[in-house]
């Protein structure tokens, strides 16, 4: 367990234990809704929170240099942080933890970053690394002006990203070991950092309504609701990859097992049936009836395992030389996105 | 396939089995593998689990298989359906085949068989006798098809042991008894990733997906003290050799390349990938739950054995992966090919019956170009 001082507990709030914090401190929760100086803290935690539901990262008073001046300071930040938690959880609206968790994350991303990059400081450095690996088990060993981790380890978080950047054949590579600047270290665990916070907002138990924080919860409610979910509506075009997959069978060539496998699981998410989608392999040179519906039964998941399987992602179809890519893709992750527009 | 046909194979391989138990050594860790097989003229029969090298043997013997595999991953419950099996990790598998080469040796010595009309023919665009375009192709590979794949297996443990870190010892090389070479990786940092961590080790294998800025070329204010260099490890220093050449080249091709811009830097990063990516098969790397050829095995598609390569360079797939043995058959061959096999030619035969040896009989029957008499 890491022992952290006042200053890194500020930094990283989410290593601290809510409770034991309070404790230590001497203050009960139900004392932050009527006490008027610990209400500044509950103003500050309120305004965290509205902050990261507009997609902004909450600057601190933490000074430039990462030390706060006043004792109080520092504690009010790891009060607003504990008390937004409170909040969220008085709310009971799920919206708002997604956006905080992330924006939380981003936050401790720039202190990460900056311990990570503290060449003067090897305590800092040694923190940083060892937050990445007690949080994500991810084991960083800094080698000159680089962090080194190794290869299996950055493909596991990095496949994830959609940036061409984070392509193993973008990093440089040696002996198993793939060489990081400090910010991409951290930003390689970003999602981590903000699942990490997410899930401790909430395992947190619900408390009860704790009398003065009302029209802070109320406002964050309405907050919540303005954050609705956007429609989509679709153009009914098949993607590239689906139209020249099925062109290669139309003209009775030779259509890779993969490439059989992306055409079924998206005309059945799609909402064909089996029976539907058959006859299009008609025309494959090895085509045996039998074979293709208990091969097409079996990815709409009415045989065998029941799993139903999904269309591949535009990434793996890279990979597979099955993307043919155009500019109406507008960047889809997944055949399934092509020609929906969000409104 | 007719069933004297099979049963001469099934006869052929039998032997071969019974004489060769020492080649066929079952996986490490027996147990927690999935095996399968497949007879002549029938599907595939997976998810069986044996304990141990005598199970192994007994399968073959019992079921005379026209291929056997067995998985590359390592399960709790192997002879569990799929969802059920537990999946435990997987070694990194490679496949390397030369038909994946777009080799110009392809054309003179692939046959197409139509599926309309079973005509056998060196046209490969569609049958020269009923003009359908249901082809089933079958090649022949030659001594340069053979070359031009090790190149690939050694292009590929070269970015394994160097940039991927694996011990030397840890990569095993086999002849896939057909066209090509399946490498094995065991024990590596690899053995827990999944299918989309490996499918990014394969882009990286492959050289794709590339942008300039890795290799010095940047969209604003290129400058020309980023481009690799020669002494770099990884990719950089693979580039630099393939780009520029030689180090007195270096400067002027460097001034070429920002001359020519941002835009045509992306096609030189596919070119070098065309032609110092290693070709391997995505699909059967991306692959956590595949049933792969077992070594040892006999390929259906020849008649020739999955066998451990200790000397590649070495190794000739004709004369070392050839076990069958050389009594006389009287075949009726349709080959238009000429091939080779234990240091001896056959064919080109045009519907003829002749005298071959069990191995070159069974090799002509494998890719449907003979039938017995």
């Amino acid at each position: 367990m890491l022992v952290l001082g006042q200053d890194e507990k500020a930094k990283y709030p989410f290593l601290a234990d809510a409770g034991e914090y309070l404790k230590d401190k001497g203050f009960s929760l139900v004392q932050f809704g009527s006490d008027p100086v610990l209400k500044l803290s509950v103003e500050k935690a309120l305004h965290r929170i509205k902050v990261a539901s507009a997609g902004e990262v909450y600057k601190s008073d933490i000074d430039k240099d990462g030390q706060a001046s006043k004792d109080y300071v520092l504690e009010r930040e790891v009060f607003s942080f504990l008390l937004a938690i409170v909040l969220i959880k008085l709310t009971g609206m799920s919206t708002l933890i997604k956006r905080f968790a992330l924006a939380e994350a981003r936050r401790a991303e720039i202190y990460l970053e900056k311990d990570l990059g503290n060449a003067s400081n090897k305590s800092k450095i040694d923190l940083a690394t060892r937050i990445i690996y007690d949080l994500f088990n991810i084991e960083i060993i800094k080698e000159n002006d680089f962090f080194v981790i190794p290869v299996s380890d950055y493909l596991k978080h990095s496949v994830t990203f959609h940036e061409r950047e984070w392509k193993l054949i973008n990093r440089h590579v040696e002996n198993g070991k793939v060489f990081l600047t400090p910010d991409k270290t951290v930003r390689l665990i970003r999602k981590e950092l903000g699942n990490y916070i997410s899930s401790k907002i909430i395992n947190a138990p619900k408390p009860s309504m704790i009398p003065g924080l009302e029209n802070a919860v109320n406002e964050l409610i309405l907050i919540s609701k303005k954050l609705t979910p956007t429609y989509t509506i679709t153009t009914g075009e098949y993607p590239p990859c689906i139209k020249h997959a099925i062109d290669v069978l139309e003209k009775g060539e030779n259509l890779p097992h993969s490439g059989r496998f992306m055409l079924a699981t998206f005309l059945l998410s799609k909402g064909q049936t089996v029976p539907q989608i058959a006859p299009l392999f008609k025309n494959a040179p090895d085509y045996n009836p039998r074979v293709t519906l208990y091969q097409l039964n079996h990815l709409a998941g009415t045989s065998g395992s029941a799993t139903k399987y999904s269309c591949p992602s535009c990434e793996k179809l890279k990979t597979q030389d099955l993307c043919f890519i155009t500019k109406e893709c507008d960047n889809i992750i997944n055949p399934m996105q092509f020609g929906k527009k969000r409104t | 396939m007719n069933e004297i046909d099979i049963k001469f194979l099934e006869d052929s391989f039998k032997k071969y089995y019974f004489n060769h138990f020492d080649l066929i050594t079952s996986p490490q860790r027996t147990s927690e593998r999935e095996f399968g097989y497949q007879k002549f003229n029938s599907g595939m029969f997976r998810h069986i689990s044996l304990k141990e090298n005598k199970e192994l043997h007994l399968l073959f013997m019992q079921n005379i298989p026209s291929d056997v595999y067995c998985s590359n991953a390592y399960y709790a419950f192997p002879n569990s359906p799929m969802s059920e099996k537990d999946w435990k990790e997987a070694d990194l598998i490679f496949d390397i085949d030369a038909k994946d080469l777009n080799l110009p040796c392809r054309e003179n010595h692939t046959i197409s068989i139509c599926n309309e009309c079973n005509e056998i023919s060196k046209d490969t665009s569609q049958c020269v006798k009923c003009n359908s375009t249901k082809l089933e192709k079958k090649s022949l590979p030659c001594k340069n098809c053979i070359s031009a794949s090790k190149i690939e297996v050694n292009k590929l443990s070269n970015v394994l042991i160097n940039d991927l870190g694996i011990d030397k010892e840890n990569i095993h090389v086999y002849f896939s008894g057909n066209e090509g070479f399946h490498v094995y990786v065991y024990h590596s940092q690899f053995q827990q990733i999944g299918s989309k961590e490996r499918s990014e080790l394969v882009d990286y294998i492959m050289f794709r997906g590339a942008i300039p800025e890795t290799f010095g070329m940047k969209k604003f204010k290129p400058n020309r003290s980023l481009f690799p260099d020669f002494n770099q490890k990884g990719w950089n220093g693979r580039f630099s050799k393939y780009v520029f050449g030689s180090k007195s080249k270096r400067s002027k091709i460097i001034s070429e390349l920002l001359d020519s811009g941002y835009p045509s830097f992306q096609k030189t990063l596919d070119d070098v990938s065309k032609n110092i990516g290693v070709k391997i098969d995505p699909n059967v790397t991306m692959d956590i739950h595949r049933i792969f050829r077992l070594p040892g095995s006999i390929n259906s598609k020849s008649g020739l054995s999955k066998v451990l390569c200790t000397d590649l360079t070495k190794f000739d797939p004709y004369v070392d992966a050839c076990f069958l043995n050389d009594d006389p058959v009287e075949v009726l061959a349709n080959c238009p090919i000429e091939f080779k096999l234990k240091n001896k030619k056959f064919g080109p035969y045009t519907n003829e019956k002749i005298s071959v040896p069990t191995y070159a009989a069974v090799y002509m029957i494998c890719k449907k170009l003979a039938t017995i008499a």
